[in-house]
């Protein structure tokens, strides 16, 4: 006698611990092994791109804290690069340093939070996940004092930052700074060297280098397949081409690299930080714009180094004081493309392992 | 060195057991407080009424468009300001009003609990957000933030400053 089998059809989501927000996997299964994955986003879809067309443009500030909400400070300087290309815009000396010093502390926090919920998914429940927000909680800290929120902080302004750091800053940034290398060192202690994670992650969903060039991946996730392309480096913004700081990649692109480079470049965000407290200048913060912009005809892309990977704004003007079009170029959803080529041949738990590793933010990919 | 299987593993141990002993980063909530930032951005929108104009120029800023300015022509040509509301409920906090206001005339409120039983009660008039009942932050306003507590920091968290 003959057992038969069939194909299992299962809906993983969009309400599932792992899936960080909502999203919906439907995959089907051979046992346990995945032969196919359909990824079913659109949960979280609030139409900021349109939204963005009727109001002004300080108005759409708020609304890009609300894309990656992990990494509100990147969004916001990602969209005001964009509106400083459009329009022309001059950028004070010291609110690029501000800049530069407030999205590094955001990626640092951005990682922490990768990295926590990657081991929460790899099944070491909420004990890596303590340690790393101890320490975003550090930063976020540092982040409310400036900016006067904890999570959407709507800091940035086209032309500039919206308020300059208060003078009890620069010190307990300091202090940050010192602590944190110490802590860094003890996640390394806690996670890095163990023999389950190495079972779990090493060699498993890997990203072959010439298809995540193919799909447009970017951030930590292409750089874990071992190719050195960073924007900050290759397209230098803001002033980040004073800084020295290096690249970190991974080797084969597996989940282990993946969170080695993330490791590896919250060191290098120290050291941008470091730099940037010694070299940043007196003056003023914000350069003379009017309330309402209006800037010319045209269109101009701008991205960035987003924790994710590479955030674009695509503005179209059309002479009046809102965009005609705003596009924007999550890398979460980009990033999001490689899934079914990586799942497929993997078992069930590796699923989410895999998908733990990419470190997506819904927000980002419904906009 | 020596190298054998679950060396990793007891690394990490160690570093757990010394959590063990350290000072706790959590506060628990209700009972203990923090004190929050200086320009924190909380829930009640506060309102001087004497440096008002009723321009509504925040009217103009929110991208929310909650704010809800009725003037009429007063004694000396000015604007008297009738009806000045805002509906918390649909308010992002963002602060644009406040950075917009060119007579400094709105503040962001210092607190941050603000819970009602009905959704109209969340809509809040011209006495509720009167400036003599409401303790302003200082957000965009130095002169208030100086006066203001400092914030408790985690990274001072058990050392002396």
């Amino acid at each position: 006698m003959t057992l038969r089998t069939e194909p299992f059809v299962l809906n993983m989501g969009p309400v599932h611990p792992s899936t960080h927000g909502v999203f919906r996997m439907r995959v089907t299964l051979d046992g346990e092994v995945v032969v196919n994955l359909e990824p079913v986003f659109g949960y979280l879809h609030r139409g900021i791109e349109k939204l963005a067309e009727e109001r002004t443009y300080t108005g759409i500030v708020p609304l890009t804290d609300r894309l990656d909400y992990v990494a509100s400070m990147t969004n916001n300087l990602a969209y005001c690069l964009a509106v400083e290309k459009l329009a022309g815009i001059k950028v004070p000396e010291r609110a690029e340093y501000l800049r530069v010093i407030m999205s590094e502390l955001q990626r640092i926090a951005a990682h922490l939070i990768s990295i926590g919920s990657f081991f929460n998914d790899c099944g070491a429940y909420f004990t890596p996940f303590l340690y790393m927000f101890r320490e975003r909680e550090r930063i976020v800290d540092l982040l409310e004092m400036v900016s006067g929120q904890r999570l959407l902080y709507n800091y940035m302004r086209p032309g500039g930052v919206s308020q300059d750091i208060p003078e009890e800053f620069l010190p307990a940034l300091k202090e940050a700074l010192n602590q944190m290398p110490k802590y860094i060192d003890e996640y390394e202690r806690l996670l890095k060297d163990n023999e389950i994670l190495y079972a779990r992650a090493r060699g498993v969903g890997i990203l072959p280098k010439e298809m995540a060039i193919s799909i447009g991946a970017s951030g930590p996730v292409l750089r874990g397949c071992g190719v050195k392309w960073d924007i900050r480096k290759v397209d230098p913004y803001s002033i980040y081409d004073r800084f020295e700081f290096d690249i970190p990649t991974g080797t084969q692109g597996d989940c282990y690299d993946r969170y080695r480079v993330r490791v590896e470049e919250m060191k290098q965000s120290l050291r941008i930080i470091e730099q940037a407290i010694k070299q940043i200048p007196a003056g003023s913060i914000r350069s003379d714009v009017p309330q309402l912009i209006r800037p010319p005809v045209g269109e101009a892309y701008a991205h960035l180094e987003a924790p994710t990977g590479e955030l674009g704004f695509y503005l179209v003007s059309d002479g009046s004081i809102a965009p005609y079009r705003c596009h924007i170029r999550a890398p979460s959803l980009m990033n999001l493309t490689a899934l079914r080529d990586m799942i497929v041949g993997w078992k069930v738990q590796d699923l989410i392992l895999i998908f733990g590793s990419f470190a997506i933010t819904m927000g980002e990919v419904d906009r | 060195m020596v190298n054998f299987l679950g060396k990793g593993i007891l690394k990490g141990m160690v570093v757990t057991f010394t959590n063990l002993i350290r000072p706790s980063p959590t506060t628990q909530y209700p009972e203990q407080r923090l004190t929050v930032s200086r320009r924190i951005r909380g829930t009640e929108l506060v309102w001087s009424k004497t440096k008002c104009t009723g321009c509504a120029t925040c009217a103009r800023t929110c991208p929310q468009g909650v704010i809800h300015v009725v003037t009429h022509k007063g004694e000396n040509n000015n604007y008297a300001v009738d009806t000045f509301e805002v509906d918390s409920g649909y308010c992002i906090h963002c602060g644009l009003c406040v950075e917009a206001c060119p007579y400094n005339a709105l503040f962001m409120g210092y607190t941050f609990e603000r819970s009602k039983y009905r959704r109209n009660s969340l809509v809040m008039s011209k006495d509720d957000m009167a400036i003599e009942h409401q303790p302003a932050s200082g957000y965009f306003h130095p002169e208030i933030a100086q006066t203001l507590p400092e914030q408790e920091l985690l990274v001072y968290r058990g050392k002396k400053k």
